[in-house]
């Protein structure tokens, strides 16, 4: 009896003591953005049982892994809704997982929407663009989730913007998105030269990108790529800047 | 002279001499064991198949590749922890083995604390087995990238290679897989020392199998149980005594779990894994110890 009381008394000594470490612990994770995953009772409805309790113990990416090898099989298959299903579960399941909500979100804005727009069995065009509108959603709710879990990545902030640029035809937030991802530690230095090219497409923001466009020139050498420097002549003709303040014409290659 | 110190050691009330006896026989025994085989080849399989898995672009290869093999390596030797320690002392005393060391000279925290060293010099071996096989497995497949990588783009300019290879090196090879790998294999001891304390008192192995099954499950939970206990009021005193009751008796393995972070490169850092191996090291000790109170009383 008295070495039972021992073992409980170590057993609950123990646990309040290590309760501080752990939640330390816990907070840190929270901090980095650790464990995000819910783990409810909804996804037990999508993964099944056994994945549920795979998950559960702690084998979470092993399950997204394998639901995401199910979504690109889906995908060849061209079963669309299985697709959005199956990335839904891996991105709940591993939300850390930059390269799950970016294939996500491709899917459904590049390959879906493409699908839906050329479907056969579907003889309204008004409908067809519907679904297309729909798709493009979708992928945009994919990268703004993934963006919330992976706030500090670079790579869904350029995902996001290359959607807004190509499928919204909507210049001004590809740049603003482009200037987040610029912004984030480790971003490639393309990103913000892309905020500034997509601002000078902007109307009535001309000033504004011209300023950009000039100070990235002015940087130096590294900066003044083709792309840039053409901008950039661009915007001086539209502003009719003064030709003293204009950047020199660009001198043929020398071979 | 070795016959002195074996005369010493018996006048000692603590001998780590007796303690390595204990531990070798416990680990002779247990690599005679199939299950041990059975579990460590299945592992492997997984480990070596885990390459072949799915062919996606090399980030979403390495991730799987990651993914697999840590969670092979996580879940087997936890399985391998909790199987082989389940057996120890329930089979010395089926035996009758038990009686025979204690009636040496041998105190009763010996016997148990050398089992234990027996078991996690098992799990030792078998870490570094499937670690070895993970690392060729993954640096065969970053060879192999490379040079197909360099194939793609011979044409390219010399500095967008660079960048390339650099890439396929930077998603193949990080050194936070070594602490993940310290991790696991803090989880796996932490499994086994609190086996070891059930078993004490089991009296089948079956149940003993049958509560770390348990135990590990809720173990997953416990964070979010003591989560609940400390920030929600309410609820009535029994549900704030049940959660209280998890969140003090059963260990949180969630806290373990870094390889999900690790392979969706992450960085974390180094102070997080200090601190998680600290917490798996004291967990042991403090496991090893109320199997050695437990097993001092038990009636034998």
């Amino acid at each position: 009896m008295m070495r039972i009381a021992c073992v409980l008394v170590i057993l609950l000594t123990f646990g309040l003591i290590r309760l501080p470490l752990e939640q330390a612990l816990l907070a840190q994770d929270r901090q980095l953005h650790f464990q995000g995953a819910q783990l409810d009772l909804s996804l037990r409805e999508q993964i099944g049982q056994l994945g549920f309790i795979a998950a559960l113990s702690g084998f979470r990416s092993i399950v997204a892994d394998v639901l995401f090898i199910q979504a690109n099989t889906a995908w060849e298959r061209t079963e669309w809704a299985r697709v959005l299903l199956l990335f839904r579960q891996v991105t709940t399941l591993q939300p850390r997982a930059v390269l799950f909500w970016d294939m996500a979100a491709w899917h459904m804005a590049w390959n879906a929407s493409v699908a839906a727009m050329n479907d056969r069995a579907q003889p309204k065009l008004a409908l067809r663009v519907k679904a297309q509108r729909e798709y493009f959603d979708l992928g945009k709710d994919f990268l703004e989730r993934g963006i919330r879990n992976n706030p500090e990545k670079p790579q869904l902030y350029e995902a996001l913007a290359r959607l807004y640029k190509e499928k919204y035809n909507d210049r001004a937030h590809a740049a603003e998105f482009y200037a987040k991802a610029a912004a984030t530690p480790g971003a490639p230095s393309y990103d913000k030269r892309f905020a500034a090219y997509e601002l000078s497409y902007c109307e009535g923001r001309e000033r504004e990108a011209y300023q950009e466009l000039r100070r990235l020139y002015d940087m130096g050498e590294q900066e003044r790529l083709p792309t840039l420097i053409s901008r950039l002549k661009f915007l001086e003709d539209k502003l009719e800047i003064p030709p003293e303040q204009r950047i020199p014409d660009v001198e043929p290659l020398k071979r | 002279m070795n016959n002195e110190a074996a005369a010493l050691d018996r006048h000692l009330s603590f001998s780590f001499r007796r303690i390595f006896t204990i531990a070798t026989n416990t680990l002779t025994d247990l690599t005679r064991q199939k299950v041990f085989y059975f579990v460590l080849i299945f592992a492997l399989v997984l480990i070596g198949s885990s390459a072949f898995m799915a062919r996606f672009s090399f980030q979403q290869e390495f991730q799987i590749l990651k993914d697999v093999s840590l969670g092979a390596m996580s879940i087997f030797t936890s399985l391998l922890a909790i199987v082989a320690t389940a057996r120890l002392i329930p089979q010395d005393i089926e035996d009758r083995t038990v009686y025979t060391i204690l009636a040496k000279p041998v105190p009763r925290f010996e016997y148990v604390l050398g089992k234990l060293a027996g078991v996690l010099l098992l799990l030792a071996i078998s870490m570094v087995v499937m670690s070895a096989l993970f690392f060729a497995v993954l640096y065969a497949r970053e060879q192999s990238l490379l040079e197909e990588t360099w194939r793609q783009m011979s044409n390219a300019p010399r500095d967008q290679i660079d960048e390339a290879l650099r890439a396929v090196r930077a998603a193949a090879f990080k050194i936070d897989i070594v602490s993940v790998i310290a991790v696991i294999y803090l989880k796996a001891c932490l499994l086994a020392a609190l086996t070891l304390f059930v078993s004490t008192f089991a009296t089948t192995n079956l149940f003993t199998i049958v509560v770390m099954a348990f135990t590990y499950l809720i173990g997953h939970l416990q964070g979010t149980a003591r989560e609940y206990w400390l920030q929600h009021e309410g609820g009535g005193w029994i549900t704030t005594a049940f959660l209280a009751l998890v969140a003090l008796v059963f260990p949180d393995l969630q806290n373990f779990n870094l390889v999900d972070d690790i392979v969706a490169g992450t960085a974390v850092p180094l102070s997080l894994f200090a601190k998680t191996e600290a917490l798996g090291f004291f967990y042991t000790i403090v496991y090893a110890l109320l199997a050695v109170v437990a097993f001092s009383g038990k009636e034998l």
